[in-house]
């Protein structure tokens, strides 16, 4: 089975004695209560999903991954992952070789940070390196203006899991979709990362995965996401729908993936495929303008990107893909790389279209959205 | 309110040594890094048994060619919790 990201799985989840002592311990430290994000960091750091990573960054590797896409030790990791003081009051209370208590925001406690560095960051700096602009209409430079501007990093031990209200039944940790794969006899898993309902064009790019892995795990992120994506809920029903109907049951397994979305593009294309490899995925999917928003990157930056690292140094093998699309000449899905037909011969609707469909309650054509996944769109516009 | 400390000596030697380990490690000084061992080592004496089933399972995996696949302290009762889940969820 595929190796973790630095070669081995990371589990910051402490029990007994050691769970403990923090319990007693956390009443006594500064604590900070945790965005949406950063939750959704640490429980994905506690059971090894970010793999090397045993907490959130510290300085020198902050520092590494905007100077060279990497970790200090070397190994490829893109997107900051870190926690910022809400206020300067936090900042203050937090001390290089102290603790801290991290908290949800209705006060469970979930970690202790062991605080390792402390230091002033530059989000300009940050954003150009990371996000690629500074335009404060992207959502991730939103975001970083929104958070203070003081960063701690430090290992985490992680003594309460994060509870989800929804979706128990497709959440599995790294550790569970690995016995998952082995015990399915899966050698080869495809993961398909998403934030949208899928439609046919990349329903398209999984079945092509399908015919050359063993195995696929849809793996939609259902972390935080931007007010105008469409609802988790929404996308939920039809990933559930489209499965039911459309693909084969025993080689195929939908599982939450509860990243936040950072709209990083290329970045998030690269920290998207170590955490699946973390996940126990042998092949990643990348197709047109993977994690990308507005026009802040090129199509195919998100594959392109790749090539800064050599195979064994992602692990992970990629499929990248063109844009498909139905085409109406050989009668079938198709992309320029396998169809010979020429613009016109393609059923292809802009984001746009689809919504202004939707919204008139007119079901879109059966070569770009299957009915059941149209219908469930359609309500769901209905209802709000 | 911050917990009290105490002091330990640990020969010269050890000191230097650590001196020397902890350059450009992230660690601020000796008594950060000794403090990080000491706690994980605690940690890790919590969970002895664990260990011992971990390396049972690691040593299966690695004569079945499958290293990678077993996290560090996933035990074999665990395996079979996280089997009992797969099932339940309907994944098995």
């Amino acid at each position: 089975m595929i190796a973790p990201h630095g070669g081995r799985l990371v589990n910051r989840v402490v029990e007994g004695g050691e769970r403990d002592r923090l319990l007693g311990l956390a009443p006594k430290l500064p604590k900070i209560v945790l965005n949406a994000r950063e939750m959704a960091d640490v429980d994905m750091i506690a059971v090894g999903a970010m793999s090397p990573l045993e907490g959130f960054m510290n300085q020198a590797d902050y520092a590494a991954v905007l100077a060279t896409r990497r970790l200090k030790n070397g190994l490829p990791w893109t997107i900051p992952i870190v926690l910022a003081a809400k206020n300067a009051d936090d900042a203050a209370k937090a001390r290089e070789g102290g603790d801290v208590a991290l908290e949800t925001q209705d006060g469970q406690l979930l970690a202790i940070l062991h605080v390792e560095s402390k230091w002033k960051m530059d989000k300009g700096d940050e954003a150009r390196k990371v996000l690629r602009t500074d335009d404060k209409a992207h959502p991730g430079v939103g975001y970083l203006d929104s958070i203070g501007d003081t960063y701690l990093g430090g290992r985490l031990s992680v003594v309460n899991r994060l509870k989800y209200e929804k979706y128990n039944n497709r959440r599995l940790d790294p550790v569970e979709t690995r016995t998952l794969f082995k015990q399915k006899g899966w050698k080869t898993v495809a993961a398909f990362q998403t934030r949208n309902p899928i439609h046919r064009a990349h329903e398209y790019l999984t079945k092509v995965a399908l015919e050359i892995v063993d195995g696929l795990m849809l793996h939609p992120l259902m972390g935080e996401t931007k007010s105008d994506d469409v609802p988790a809920d929404v996308r939920m029903q039809c990933y559930e729908a489209l499965l039911a109907s459309y693909y084969p049951k025993e080689r195929t397994a939908l599982v939450v993936y509860p990243q936040a979305m950072r709209y990083g593009g290329p970045s998030e294309a690269v920290l998207h495929a170590i955490c699946r490899k973390n996940y126990g995925v042998t092949h990643f999917l990348v197709g047109r303008d993977h994690a990308g928003v507005g026009k802040y990157y090129g199509s195919y930056d998100a594959q392109k990107i790749f090539d800064e690292y050599t195979q064994a140094e992602v692990g992970i093998n990629l499929l990248k893909f063109e844009n498909s699309f139905w085409c109406k000449r050989t009668g079938g899905m198709a992309s320029t790389k396998s169809s010979p037909a020429g613009p016109e011969e393609r059923v292809e609707l802009s984001g746009t279209q689809v919504r202004d469909m939707l919204r008139a309650g007119t079901m879109p054509p059966p070569e770009f959205s299957r009915p059941e996944i149209a219908q469930i769109l359609i309500n769901a516009m209905k209802a709000k | 309110m911050r917990e009290s400390k105490v002091t330990v000596k640990i020969p010269r030697p050890l000191y230097r040594k650590i001196q020397l380990v902890i350059e450009q490690s992230g660690f601020s000084s000796p008594t950060d890094f000794v403090v990080f061992v000491l706690r994980d080592l605690l940690g890790e004496a919590e969970r002895k048994p664990t260990i011992a089933a971990v390396k049972a399972v690691a040593a299966e995996a690695t004569a079945a060619g499958e290293v990678g696949d077993v996290a560090e302290d996933f035990t074999a009762q665990d395996l079979e919790t996280v089997k009992h889940k797969l099932k339940n969820l309907g994944y098995l």
